[in-house]
């Protein structure tokens, strides 16, 4: 079942892109071929493979129990925090709290999250930023 | 004599401290990304290419990193599949058929001793096999017109899945994903922006790194983060290691099998659509046929050779059509690629008589990786099975956070950050999907010049479309394709499941 809704979704793709192909604005300079023809091209091979898959579904996948697929949400939620607080707050201290999470969600203690969290973020500083030279994101701080 | 003279050249030019040590580095770090179960080379080159990139190294030198950190982790793939029997990648599955009965048997330290000859054997032969097969298909390609190019784009996608692909449809809807990401930004030849959707961070088009480094690296966190009760936490016990150094009878024993795998591996890497792991597989099949009485599958040294030879000789082989044609053949050379393509250098015919020192340089240090990585792997074993001891719940948080430092040092930008977290959900559905990453990867890649390559074709010839199929040549790579997409959709699933079989027979043991 999953790969025949995936085949459709797949399919739906390929027509917005095709639809999205279709609405490029022409310049009046253009070569024999114009911007819309290869696009166009792919999306029916995007299409018929999603029509292949549809018509001829592999085995199911296993699926995470619901409250695995929040978790995996929620990482991606702080991910997305995390590159919102970059600039804000700084490298070290949004990379101490996002770093923390992930080992404490990866089944550290609470203590051994936080060890990890410190490390990784005052280790990639050090490291990355006052040996390698590499521009990390500047908090109010400078670092 | 020609090549030879080249290669004392780029001797001269990787022989510098700067490029040792760089050397150095990556094979060490090649080792142990290899060695980690779930960062294989293709991740541990997609994360580093950002590091290498902000750092502001030369083209050379960025390029004899990350190539040694290719070799490398073909290299240390071999560790944990001999110690734990896990796999460090996947063309390593192969090696721990016979290399885990043999650490079991208490050999441990002879099994990683003569595999770690193995790798050497297949990798510096395969590398002389790059020196002259490489410039015998820059001959060929100075042949090729745009419509060819454009016909050997579509082969690269069409075999990209290998013969042991099961759902050929899936590999289709990758690369055309991958395509039609390529797609967004501004058309080169008529300046039009496509698929931005007015959104101004898309008019650059899509940075390949951000989506290669989503893909490959933060799906994998992901994918942790689901199997966290399960094998994340799996009880590693600690094996004995045994003495370091072979037997020469056991040397000898092997020397037979380590070059015939050695031919096949390298010719499994060069062919289009096979790559290391099927190098790995039919060079262990082989052995089996050829001199097994019983013993493989229970600890005989020459099924832990054979594989290993087999993968290190296909990761050279896979450097042939990528340097000589600019076309990948596996995954780990479409992260190779990407990293030339960032460094403004488009590989190709072209390649060997613009950049000379680019490819010399990089052969050469190809061979010093070699012998630094036989050096470090057989007395050092030690230091990278303590590594090995690394539990994901501490290695990816680290994974992670490299993975953002790298994008974010490029651009500086959060918009990019954004994107490479939804690849890394993306990667993580389509895994679940099995729809391969690698097309994607290379779609995203090829698909400019892909596109630019057909419209230059059809514009030469005034708009003819048929001009596509036109040349003996073309025809022929057209030819190749559609057979190297047919053939897996009839043995895929056959050379799968034997694959597989294979693998379980052992695990049963």
């Amino acid at each position: 079942m999953s790969d025949r809704i995936f085949g459709v979704i797949g399919l739906l793709l390929s027509v917005f892109y095709i639809w999205a192909a279709l609405i490029i604005e022409e310049s009046f300079l253009s070569d024999a071929v114009g911007p819309k023809a290869f696009p166009i091209i792919i999306a029916c091979v995007l299409g018929l493979s999603s029509i292949v898959i549809a018509l001829r579904p592999d085995p199911e996948p296993v699926w995470p129990p619901l409250g695995q697929l929040a978790e995996i949400a929620a990482a991606a939620v702080v991910m997305f925090l995390y590159s919102m607080l970059l600039p804000e707050i700084g490298f070290i201290f949004a990379t101490i709290l996002a770093a923390t999470y992930l080992a404490w969600r990866l089944g550290s203690t609470l203590l051994g999250s936080v060890l990890t969290g410190l490390g990784t973020s005052i280790g990639i500083y050090v490291i990355f930023h006052l040996v390698l030279g590499l521009s990390l994101a500047r908090g109010p701080f400078g670092f | 004599m020609d090549t030879l003279s080249s290669l004392a050249d780029g001797f001269a030019i990787a022989i510098t401290w700067e490029n040792m040590l760089l050397a150095l580095l990556g094979c060490f770090l090649g080792t142990i990304m290899g060695a980690l179960p779930g960062l294989g080379p293709s991740n541990g080159v997609a994360i580093l290419i950002p590091l290498a990139f902000t750092l502001g190294l030369g083209a050379t030198p960025s390029l004899i990193l990350l190539t040694s950190v290719y070799y490398g982790a073909m290299y240390g793939g071999r560790i944990s599949s001999i110690l734990l029997n896990i796999p460090g990648d996947e063309p390593a599955m192969m090696t721990c058929l016979d290399g885990y009965p043999m650490a079991q048997k208490g050999q441990a330290g002879e099994a990683l001793a003569i595999s770690g000859i193995a790798s050497f054997v297949g990798s510096f032969f395969a590398t002389w096999g790059l020196i002259f097969l490489a410039p015998q298909l820059v001959k060929i390609a100075l042949l090729f017109g745009p419509a060819e190019y454009f016909a050997l784009f579509a082969l690269a996608f069409a075999t990209l899945g290998g013969v042991s692909s099961t759902n050929q449809a899936k590999s289709a809807f990758a690369a055309a994903l991958g395509l039609g990401l390529a797609m967004i930004g501004v058309d080169t030849q008529t300046g039009v922006p496509r698929f931005t959707f007015g959104e101004v961070h898309l008019y650059d088009g899509l940075d390949f790194l951000v989506a290669i480094v989503g893909l490959f690296a933060l799906s994998e966190v992901f994918i942790f983060l689901e199997h966290r009760h399960g094998n994340a936490d799996a009880a590693k016990k600690a094996v004995v290691i045994g003495r370091l150094t072979p037997p020469m009878s056991m040397i000898k024993q092997c020397t037979p099998t380590m070059l015939r795998a050695t031919f096949l591996g390298f010719l499994a890497g060069v062919l289009p659509g096979a790559g290391a792991s099927l190098g790995s597989f039919i060079s262990y099949s082989m052995e089996k046929k050829l001199v097994d009485k019983g013993t493989f599958g229970k600890g005989d040294p020459r099924g832990v050779a054979a594989p290993e030879a087999g993968n290190n000789a296909a990761a050279g082989g896979a450097l042939v059509p990528m340097l000589a044609l600019g076309v990948p053949g596996s995954g780990t050379t479409a992260v190779l690629l990407a990293v030339l393509l960032s460094l403004n250098i488009t590989p190709g015919p072209l390649l060997f008589t613009q950049n000379p020192d680019v490819v010399w340089g990089l052969i050469a240090a190809l061979f010093i990786a070699n012998f630094m990585l036989l050096a470090m792997n057989i007395p050092m074993v030690g230091l990278f099975t303590r590594i090995l001891m690394v539990p994901p719940k501490v290695l990816m948080p680290i994974v992670a956070m490299v993975s953002f430092v790298g994008i974010y040092g490029i651009s500086g930008s959060t918009f990019d950050l954004q994107v490479m977290i939804g690849f890394g959900l993306l990667g993580w559905v389509l895994r679940k999907f099995d729809v391969p990453l690698v097309p994607i990867i290379l779609g995203t890649l090829l698909g400019n010049a892909m596109e630019s390559n057909m419209r230059r074709a059809i514009t030469i010839d005034n708009g003819d479309w048929w001009t596509l199929v036109d040349s003996p040549l073309a025809l022929t790579l057209w030819a190749i394709a559609i057979i190297g997409f047919i053939l897996p959709v009839l043995v895929g699933k056959v050379i799968k499941s034997k694959m597989r079989r294979d693998d379980e027979s052992s695990l049963s043991d």
